[in-house]
């Protein structure tokens, strides 16, 4: 066979069809194109929200963060009491919903019988699919009279001189707000500390039964300290959650100002807040002032899901290593 | 001779007590978690059973104060707009896959995992508010009136939502087709694209159909995005894009807070409809998912 009989690239190239000439750089030049636009609309919600913001930004100064006051008829505005009533909530969440989140994680992967850890986990993300609306319909008509005959008489009782707990109890209030938010970010925070545990290596496990330790020093001498970082990671995606939510808890929360300690008493969010008065603004300044809040949340989620995204994607390239 | 018990005492013994009260407080968070959604769905179904009948499926709104009525308006709505939301979230979400697992060079990629995970993180309602304020243009004071918005506004918002959960998920099944396959294809002398287009779409189009799934799952129950979108609407079933729908979610919501008891039943059996639609498709969206991803793991 000689030599020459094999075509050349260049010949080839000429001989191919059009479509697969300018085929892969097209399909690159859509893909392309799509992830742009993709990270352009992130930075489009970020640009036009502080626009929306700016006569607000311009008239009150970055006093507005620590300024009381929200007052319609004077027209002067203040975040304060919005970012007291998210941080309050989204962090009572929190310490209510990482100790059982990584407690189901730990559930799922070590004790509960092998045929039921598939459907186990399968309704604790059915918690998670369940719209936030329904979960506030469900906190403002069950949840809240339950709350006010039950829970809170016993709280106010038995710990009434913690002043959190002191007042008396109500129908809708910043406790109820915290136990719905509870329930919405308890199965992202399970789901990542589930899929972490998985990633624990099973000959460091059994070293250390091995050596003698019950199956809880396991976990808590070898299982948790592997996963630490990840599991903080999966509490911060939790927190950011709960500090998002806008329509569950303006359900249930009461909006009212929250200057005051007692958790049953009405309060306020940022995103509740937001969600309550939008339609009812009457002046630009208002609207300009509510997407002040708006970017206020937008900064503090921004800077905490960066921050356990970070944490993941480490945790990820180092498995892949 | 005394006998050797073998019965744990002191220290052994707090070892092990210990131990049963961390195991006893694994199952009892698993029961509060899943307790929860039992408790929830329990009272949907509950309260929801009285107002469920045909004319809630058929009808509109009732006159304020009298019973009946339905809620056939926001069923027409929520389709519309999800509908439009997957239009738009479903190609761009998959070209983004396309172009991290076959053309991004690896930091690239990440980079764009990255930001698509923050853009999951946005709270919905910021990104109402976006959507409000990038797609109606109003210069009067008075902000929400109603032939401002539209189900256009509703499903961009709906859609951005939609977006990162539909790449992410394209990406994850993508990177499970084998590279064998492309291999395959590239010694047959096949291009590059037709390589994507005709083997690697095809093999990955199961995952990513279910992934669509679930994000239309968690877009159809949205209620924030569509609070400044699409939420001042008329009391009859509309089809036409450039108006403001009633919708599901925000329906409920409405509803929630009136003090009319009729209403309160009639948020009751729009939930019962919202999670039953919601859960079904994401419950069986998740096996189907599952399935395919241990299919393409054993190619």
């Amino acid at each position: 066979m000689e030599a020459g009989a094999v075509a050349q690239p260049s010949v080839l190239r000429r001989t191919r069809h059009l479509t697969d000439r300018v085929g892969d750089s097209g399909l690159l030049a859509l893909a392309g194109a799509a992830a742009f636009i993709a990270l352009l609309i992130i930075a489009l919600i970020v640009w036009k929200v502080a626009a929306g913001a700016w006569p607000a930004i311009r008239h009150f100064g970055i006093s507005f963060v620590w300024h009381e006051t929200w007052n319609p008829v004077t027209n002067i505005y203040g975040a304060k009491e919005f970012i007291y009533g998210t941080l309050v909530t989204a962090f009572g969440a929190i310490v209510l919903a990482a100790p059982l989140a990584i407690a189901i994680g730990l559930f799922l992967t070590e004790l509960a019988p092998h045929v039921l850890r598939g459907p186990i986990a399968s309704l604790i993300d059915m918690l998670a699919a369940v719209p936030s609306v329904v979960v506030g319909l469900w906190g403002i008509l069950v949840l809240g009279p339950f709350m006010r005959t039950h829970i809170e008489p016993f709280l106010h009782h038995n710990f009434g001189w913690i002043p959190i707990f002191g007042g008396s109890p109500s129908q809708s209030g910043v406790l109820i707000a915290i136990v719905v938010l509870t329930m919405m970010a308890l199965p992202i925070i399970s789901a990542v500390c589930r899929e972490l545990f998985l990633t624990v290596p099973r000959d460091v496990k059994e070293a250390s039964i091995g050596l003698g330790a019950t199956h809880w020093e396991m976990v808590r001498t070898v299982m948790i300290p592997h996963v630490r970082g990840g599991i903080l990671a999966g509490v911060i995606l939790g927190l950011g959650r709960a500090l998002g939510e806008a329509i569950a808890v303006t359900q249930v929360i009461g909006n009212a100002p929250f200057i005051h300690l007692s958790l049953f008493k009405p309060g306020n969010t940022l995103a509740s807040q937001i969600a309550s008065n939008y339609q009812g603004a009457g002046t630009n300044i208002e609207v300009a002032s509510l997407v002040y809040l708006a970017l206020i949340l937008l900064v503090i989620t921004f800077l905490a899901n960066l921050g356990a995204q970070r944490i993941v994607h480490r945790f990820d390239t180092q498995r892949t290593r | 001779m005394s006998s050797v018990s073998l019965q744990a005492t002191g220290r052994s013994r707090r070892r092990l007590v210990t131990n049963r009260v961390a195991q006893a407080g694994g199952i009892l968070a698993a029961l509060v978690a899943v307790a929860f959604l039992a408790i929830l769905v329990g009272s949907v179904l509950q309260r929801a059973f009285h107002a469920l009948n045909w004319d809630f499926f058929t009808k509109g709104p009732a006159v304020f104060g009298q019973t009946g009525g339905g809620i056939a308006p926001a069923l027409v709505g929520t389709l519309l707009l999800v509908l439009i939301a997957t239009a738009m979230a479903l190609p761009i979400g998959v070209l983004v896959a396309i172009f991290v697992s076959e053309f991004a060079p690896r930091p690239i990629g990440d980079q764009v995992k990255l930001w698509l995970d923050v853009l999951n993180g946005f709270p919905s309602i910021v990104i109402g508010i976006f959507a409000f304020a990038l797609a109606i243009k109003t210069k009067i004071a008075v902000l929400g009136i109603g032939h401002h918005q539209s189900v256009w506004a509703g499903s961009f918002a709906l859609a951005i939502i939609m977006l990162p959960l539909v790449a992410r998920t394209a990406m994850e099944v993508l990177a499970l087709v084998p590279t064998s396959l492309r291999e395959a294809s590239y010694a047959l002398g096949i291009s590059k694209w037709r390589t994507v287009v005709g083997i690697v779409l095809p093999t990955a189009i199961g995952g990513i159909v279910t992934g669509t799934t679930l994000a239309i799952a968690r877009a159809a129950g949205e209620t924030a995005p569509l609070l400044f979108t699409c939420a001042i609407a008329g009391q009859v079933v509309s089809w036409d894009p450039s108006n403001s729908v009633a919708s599901i979610p925000v329906t409920i919501f409405q509803y929630s807070e009136s003090p009319d008891r009729n209403l309160n039943a009639q948020a009751w059996a729009a939930a019962f409809v919202l999670i039953t639609v919601v859960l079904i498709t994401s419950l069986v969206a998740r096996l189907m998912l599952e399935r395919s991803r241990r299919k393409l793991e054993r190619v």
